[in-house]
């Protein structure tokens, strides 16, 4: 279990407890956190998922994988600490993430 | 006005599927989709992508799924309208009457949508000023590319679109390329050739910057962007061309009176029916208790709601359901039987 604070643009904060195994997506999908569309299901296919990692989190993520960084490149104003969240797998590691979901995802 | 017992809207899987039913069963239909080709999201987002769930194909990519729907629906004439959106779906008296975004007219007793999470549509720039300039200096695709002749060109994307146009353009404009990183999503070779087109200076390129604002008075004159470290500058344009993929879009279908629940349409499980009397969903846009987003919940879908259509498209006769392996009139149909 991890912690994962999600704060939507209009200041919201969401503090939801998500399983290790889940994506950081379908921890706010599931709980109805919006903002995160997800629209291709998690398949890195559409980069409506996308959030802004907190600076001090941004490093101690896994990489990116090879294609995220395309996928990022059509997203709704990408930002140096962008990621897609369906490819943030949540462990204990995770614990005490906070991410912001950008005013729009498309 | 073209007369039809079934409209799909959606060319997905889901909707092929739905077509070979409705033709397998001795209905007509046609089917209409926004993307100028066959085949939804599976061509769109993943054609490369292998699947492994379709029942009795171990593994296929969505290219390879989609060339096998359409190599299943070659014993039937079905008219495909694409690069099409349905705007407008009315009632009159019986019929349904729906409208393209083309003028295209459709009167049909029954609509089976098969559209996914909607239609697939350009991603416009942020910029909420881009509206104002929007068809007139602001473009997300290239229909006439002369009236970009000998004028200042920013070209936004770093995928093939925006390489390939720049390219292009700049043999005639002056073209400025503006991506948000170095590394660049296209063909090698025409990354290779934007970047020896640089050196040569017939475009300008700028990367890890993005657009912050648009300024002119009717017509563009320039743009400001940022980079990373927030230096700014301003590029004199007399056209923007942004290439930022597709995404779906909902759109018109939720002004169509049907009961939505979050993106998707309500339905029941019988006939994969919404609350408007002939008019069915099926596959990804469709929500019921237990929905699963499956390809092969969409054939399952489809199946049913085909059968729902035989009532409505012939109202006297009495459907018969019968199998493909021993029916004459199906074996027929497929034209494997005289």
């Amino acid at each position: 279990m991890a912690k994962i604070t999600y704060i939507t643009s209009d200041a919201q904060v969401h503090e939801i407890e998500v399983q290790n195994g889940l994506t950081v997506m379908e921890g706010a999908v599931q709980n109805n956190v919006p903002g995160i569309d997800a629209d291709c299901g998690g398949g890195m296919a559409c980069a409506t998922c996308h959030v802004y990692v907190q600076d001090d989190w941004y490093d101690k993520l896994s990489a990116k994988e090879d294609g995220e960084e395309d996928m990022l490149d059509m997203a709704f104003e990408p930002k140096k600490n962008s990621r897609l969240s369906c490819q943030l797998i949540v462990s204990d590691d995770l614990d005490g993430l906070v991410v912001n979901i950008p005013s729009k995802q498309s | 006005m073209i007369k039809t017992d079934v409209l799909i809207i959606g060319a997905g899987p889901t909707g092929l599927f739905t077509a070979h039913q409705i033709k397998l069963i001795g209905l007509d239909c046609e089917i209409v989709d926004n993307l100028d080709k066959v085949g939804g999201q599976c061509i769109e987002l993943y054609p490369d992508k292998p699947i492994y769930d379709i029942p009795a194909v171990p593994e296929c990519t969505g290219e390879e799924l989609t060339k096998n729907l359409i190599n299943q629906l070659k014993p039937f004439d079905i008219k495909f309208h694409l690069g099409e959106r349905v705007d407008e779906v009315k009632k009159d008296n019986i019929n349904w009457i729906v409208k393209t975004n083309n003028g295209k007219m459709f009167s049909t007793p029954n609509v089976i949508i098969a559209g996914g999470v909607g239609s697939f549509e350009p991603r416009k720039f942020p910029v909420k000023e881009c509206e104002k300039f929007e068809n007139k200096s602001i473009f997300y695709s290239v229909k006439d590319k002369k009236i970009f002749e000998r004028k200042t060109i920013a070209i936004f994307g770093g995928g093939d679109s925006a390489l390939d146009w720049a390219v292009e353009l700049s043999k005639n404009s002056k073209v400025n390329l503006i991506h948000r990183r170095d590394e660049f999503r296209g063909a090698q070779a025409t990354v290779n050739r934007v970047h020896a087109l640089v050196k040569e200076g017939k475009i300008n390129l700028f990367t890890k910057y993005q657009m912050t604002s648009v300024k002119g008075n009717g017509q563009l004159e320039s743009i400001d962007i940022k980079n990373d470290d927030d230096e700014k500058k301003n590029i004199k344009a007399d056209y923007a061309l942004g290439f930022f993929g597709l995404i779906m879009q909902l759109g018109p279908i939720a002004n169509w009176g049907l009961n939505l629940d979050k993106k998707t349409i309500e339905v029941d499980t019988e006939k994969f029916e919404t609350n408007q009397k002939g008019i069915y969903a099926v596959g990804d846009i469709c929500s019921y208790p237990g929905k699963l987003k499956l390809i092969l919940s969409g054939f399952h879908e489809g199946a049913l709601a085909a059968r729902a259509c035989f009532k409505l498209a012939r109202p006297n006769e009495k459907y018969r359901f019968e199998f493909t392996t021993t029916s004459s009139s199906l074996l027929k149909r497929l034209g494997k039987k005289e």
